[in-house]
C-alpha cells in the first residue's frame, strides 16, 4: 500500500503544472491516475525487489542480526558499531587491498585483451571473426562454477599447466598455492574478455573509415592511427565498458570460491568472500551486510575514477 | 470530483491486489501435518546418517501408510551445513521438523528459538534409561532444558599403519608416551620410507576448518596444562606456554618435513584424501584423526577397504611429557533435535525415537564409526563385532575433553586455525603466532574476558 501512496503523490506532482493550465484539481488527479495505474505493477516490482533488499541491507548493517544464538531471536539496533569494527579489522583492510588488486588486474587484462582481439578481428573475413567470437564467447557462456573448476584443474599441482611445464623441464608447483591472486585474476580475465571484446567490436564498427584513411594518407603509423584516431572515438564505449566490468568484477565470488576458497590463508580473500565468511560462516549478518556496503563504496570509488578520467578528456 | 474518487479507488484496488499477490508469494506453503521433514548432513566420508535416514523412511512409512518422511540431505562440510540449517530455521515454513544437530551448537540454536524442548517426551520414553549422564549434559542447554537426544559420540587419537611402522623398526603395538616419542617415530618412518610416505598427519591451517582446530591443535593443547577457556573464572585464556608448545609441535612437523607438504596440507579435501586414498594405498603412516575414520573403509563406504583391520591400528594421543593421565582426547557428538516449528511434535517424536531405537543405533554406531551413547548398544554383539576398536575408544571417554560451547568459539577457533597456518607456512615462529592469537582473542571476546590462566 505504501507503494501506491508514493506513486500517486509522485504522479500528482509531475503533472500538476500542465493540469492547472487545463482545468481544476480533478483533472490533475485523473491524469495522475491514468499515468500511475499502468505504471503501478512495474513500480511495485522495482520497489519490492530492488529498493527493498538494498534498504534491508542498510538496515541490517546497523543491527547485530545473526543467524543463530540469542541475537537471532532478538535483534538490536547497534548504530554504526559494525562500521567502527570494519575500520579496525585487519582482515577487512587486507580484503579491501586484495579486492583493489583483483579489480585492477582483471579490468586491465580484460580491457587490453578485449581491445586487441576486437582490433585484430576488425578487418578480417567473416569466418575468422565467427571462429574467434565463438571461442572467446564460449568462455563467457560457461557457468562460473565450471570455469572455476576448469582453472582449478589447470593450475593445481597435478594439473595441465604443470604437465606442460614439466615437459619443458620446469619443476611442478601448485599455482593456486604459490600465486593465488594471480591465478584468480587470470581465470577472471579469461572469462571476462569476451564481454570487452564484443562491446569494443561494436564500438569499432562505429568508427568511420575515412578518418582513419585520412590519417594514414597523412603518414600516420598504424599505432598513431590507433592512438590518435580510433581510441579517442572509442572513448564513450571505453568508459561504459570499464564501468560495467568493474561492477561485474568487484562482485566475483563463485570463481574465487571454487578455485581457492579465499586461501591459502587469506591471500585471495576479496571482499565478497570476506562477506560470505562473516555473514554465513560466522553467522554475523549485521557485520556481513556492513562489508557488503563497503563493497559498494569500493565499486563506487572506482566508478568515480573512470568518470573523472574520461570526463576530463571530453572537456579538453 | 467523482472521476477522481473512482480513479483513486481503482488505484487503491490495484495496489491492494498487488499486495495480496506479493503476500501470496511470500507466505509459507501450507505444511502437511503428516509430513515429517528431516535435515541432516551427507558429506565426504560421512554417509552413515544418510543410510540411517533412508532406512527410517522406508520402514516407518511402511508401518504408517499415511505418514510421509521428507529427507533433506545437505551436502556440505559441518560449518556450511549449520549455516544452511539455520537459514531453513529462519522461516517457519521451511524449518525442518527433525534436525541432525551438532551438540556443540545446541546452546546457540536454543537461544535463537530454533529448537523445541524435549524434557517431557524424553522423561516418558521407555528407552531413556539407557542414556547416561554424559549424554544428558551434552544435549542440555545452559538453562537446564533438554533440546535433543544424542546419537553418538567420538574420541580422537593416532591411527597408524602397523606394516609401515614395523618396517621402520618401531616395536608394535605402538604406544607412544610423550610427544617426543611420536616425533621420533615419524622421523624413523621418514628415514625408512623416504619421500613416498607421509610420516604423520596433524590437521592444521584454515582450509581444513574446524578439523584443524579440534582434531589438530586442541588434541595437542589437551596434552599440556593449558586450556582455551577457564571454567572457574568464566574467561578465555591467553596463549600460555602450553599453547606455544602445541604450535611448536606443528612447527617441528613442517620444519623437519615429517608431514605433508604445506600445499597438500592446505587442501580443503585433505581429510577425505587421507582416509580414502593415502591410508589404503600405504602413502601415510600415522594420522591424528577421529575414531570415526573406519567409516571410510567399511563395506558401506564410498571406497571400501575390506582389509583395513589387518593394517590399521589405533593408539591414544599421549600428553606432552606423559604427565597427568598420560593420554588425552577430544570429543564431539551429534544429536537429533526437534525444530521449534514442528508441525506435529508427537509424530516427529515418534519418528525420532524410531531412529534412535536399539537396532538403528547399532547400525549407525557401526557405519558412522561412532561410540554409542546407549548402554544397551555398547554391549550389543552386533556392535562389538562391527566395531573392533570399540573397547580402545571407550577407554578414552574418561579422559576426553570438550570444546567450550560459547558463541565466541567459532571466531576463537578461526584464530587458532590461523595461528597453526602461519606456523606451518613458516611465516612466524610459534612464539609470535601465540602472541598474535592472544591479541586476536582480546579483540574477539574483549580484553576484560581474557585471563592469563594463572
Amino acid at each position: 500500500m505504501g507503494a501506491s501512496g508514493d506513486l500517486e503523490r509522485g504522479g500528482g506532482d509531475l503533472s500538476r503544472p500542465r493540469a492547472e493550465r487545463s482545468g481544476g484539481p480533478g483533472r490533475t488527479w485523473s491524469r495522475a491516475a491514468r499515468w500511475a495505474v499502468p505504471m503501478g505493477p512495474a513500480l511495485f516490482l522495482l520497489l519490492a525487489f530492488f529498493a527493498g533488499p538494498i534498504l534491508w541491507t542498510v538496515w541490517a548493517s546497523l543491527t547485530d542480526a545473526a543467524l543463530t544464538g540469542a541475537r537471532a531471536a532478538r535483534t538490536d539496533f547497534v548504530g554504526v558499531a559494525n562500521f567502527e569494527r570494519l575500520l579496525t579489522d585487519v582482515r577487512f583492510r587486507d580484503a579491501t587491498i586484495l579486492t583493489a588488486l583483483f579489480l585492477i588486474g582483471s579490468v586491465f587484462g580484460q580491457t587490453v585483451l578485449g581491445l586487441v582481439l576486437a582490433l585484430l578481428t576488425r578487418a578480417r573475413h567473416g569466418a575468422v571473426r565467427a571462429a574467434v567470437g565463438a571461442i572467446v564467447v564460449g568462455a563467457w557462456v560457461v557457468p562460473e562454477v565450471v570455469a572455476g573448476f576448469v582453472w582449478y584443474a589447470f593450475l593445481e599441482r597435478e594439473g595441465t599447466l604443470n604437465a606442460v611445464l614439466g615437459f619443458l623441464g620446469a619443476g611442478e608447483q601448485n599455482w593456486l598455492f604459490t600465486a593465488p591472486l594471480l591465478a584468480v585474476i587470470l581465470a577472471n580475465v579469461w572469462k571476462g574478455t569476451a564481454f570487452s571484446m564484443m562491446t569494443y567490436s561494436a564500438g569499432l564498427s562505429e568508427v568511420p573509415d575515412d578518418l582513419e584513411e585520412a590519417a594514414r594518407v597523412d603518414g600516420a603509423s598504424p599505432f598513431q592511427v590507433l592512438w590518435h584516431v580510433v581510441l579517442p572515438l572509442l572513448r564513450r564505449t571505453l568508459a561504459t565498458t570499464l564501468l560495467l566490468i568493474t561492477l561485474q568484477t568487484v562482485q566475483v565470488f563463485t570463481l574465487i570460491f571454487v578455485m581457492t576458497s579465499g586461501g591459502p590463508g587469506a591471500r585471495s580473500t576479496t571482499l565478497p568472500l570476506l562477506m560470505y565468511q562473516e555473514a554465513l560462516r560466522m553467522g554475523d549478518l549485521g557485520y556481513g551486510t556492513a562489508i557488503a556496503l563497503a563493497l559498494l563504496v569500493v565499486a563506487g570509488l572506482f566508478s568515480i575514477v573512470y568518470v573523472r578520467m574520461l570526463g576530463k578528456e571530453e572537456r579538453r | 470530483m467523482r472521476g477522481t474518487r473512482r480513479n483513486t479507488i481503482r488505484a487503491a484496488a490495484t495496489a491492494s491486489l498487488l499486495t495480496l499477490i506479493a503476500a501470496g508469494c511470500s507466505s509459507p506453503a501450507e505444511r502437511d501435518e503428516n509430513t515429517v521433514r528431516i535435515a541432516y548432513q551427507r558429506y565426504g566420508t560421512f554417509i552413515a546418517m544418510d543410510s540411517l535416514m533412508n532406512r527410517v523412511k522406508e520402514e516407518f512409512e511402511a508401518d504408517h501408510p499415511d505418514v510421509t518422511i521428507e529427507l533433506v540431505p545437505i551436502e556440505a562440510p559441518a560449518e556450511d551445513y549449520q549455516t544452511q540449517v539455520n537459514l531453513m530455521n529462519g522461516s517457519p515454513g521451511e524449518a525442518p521438523d527433525l534436525i541432525y544437530e551438532d551438540t556443540f551448537t545446541i546452546n546457540q540454536d536454543a537461544d535463537a528459538g530454533y529448537l523445541a524442548p524435549l524434557d517431557e517426551y524424553f522423561d516418558s520414553w521407555e528407552d531413556s534409561e539407557y542414556f547416561g549422564e554424559q549424554e544428558a549434559e551434552a544435549v542440555t542447554s545452559l538453562d537446564g532444558t533438554r533440546y535433543g537426544v544424542m546419537l553418538g559420540t567420538d574420541v580422537r587419537g593416532l591411527w597408524y599403519r602397523s606394516d609401515l611402522l614395523e618396517q621402520a623398526g618401531v616395536p608394535l603395538p605402538w604406544e607412544p608416551s610423550t610427544w617426543d616419542e611420536v616425533l621420533d617415530t615419524a622421523r624413523a618412518v621418514r628415514a625408512e620410507h623416504g619421500a613416498d610416505v607421509v610420516p604423520l598427519n596433524v590437521y592444521a591451517g584454515t582450509p581444513a576448518g574446524e578439523v584443524a582446530s579440534l582434531q589438530g591443535f586442541q588434541m595437542l593443547l589437551g596434552g599440556t596444562e593449558d586450556t582455551l577457556f577457564d571454567e572457574d573464572s568464566g574467561r578465555w585464556v591467553a596463549a600460555g606456554p602450553g599453547f606455544t608448545d602445541a604450535l611448536e609441535f606443528v612447527w617441528t612437523l613442517f620444519e623437519e618435513e615429517l608431514t605433508h607438504a604445506p600445499q597438500d596440507a592446505l587442501d580443503a579435501n585433505i581429510g577425505t584424501v587421507n582416509n580414502e586414498e593415502r591410508f589404503p594405498a600405504g602413502d601415510m603412516a600415522i594420522s591424528l584423526e577421529g575414531s570415526w575414520a573406519t567409516q571410510s573403509w567399511i563395506e558401506e563406504a564410498n571406497r571400501p577397504w575390506p582389509e583395513w583391520e589387518e593394517y590399521m591400528e589405533f593408539a591414544p594421543m599421549p600428553t606432552r611429557d606423559g604427565r597427568g593421565e598420560g593420554v588425552t582426547s577430544m570429543s564431539g557428538g551429534w544429536a537429533l533435535s526437534m525444530g521449534a516449528h514442528a508441525t506435529d511434535p508427537d509424530l516427529a517424536w515418534e519418528v525420532m525415537t524410531y531412529a534412535l531405537g536399539r537396532e538403528n543405533a547399532v547400525g549407525f554406531a557401526v557405519e558412522g564409526g561412532q561410540i554409542p551413547v546407549r548402554s544397551d548398544v555398547a554391549e550389543d554383539p552386533g556392535f562389538l563385532e562391527g566395531a573392533p576398536m570399540a573397547e580402545r575408544f571407550a577407554a578414552l571417554v574418561d579422559v576426553t575433553g570438550f570444546r567450550p560451547a560459547y558463541s565466541e568459539y567459532p571466531r576463537v577457533s578461526l584464530a587458532i586455525q590461523e595461528a597453526t597456518e602461519s606456523v606451518m607456512l613458516g611465516e612466524t615462529t610459534p612464539e609470535e603466532a601465540a602472541l598474535t592469537y592472544t591479541r586476536e582473542l582480546e579483540s574477539i571476546v574483549g580484553p576484560e574476558n581474557v585471563t592469563d590462566g594463572s
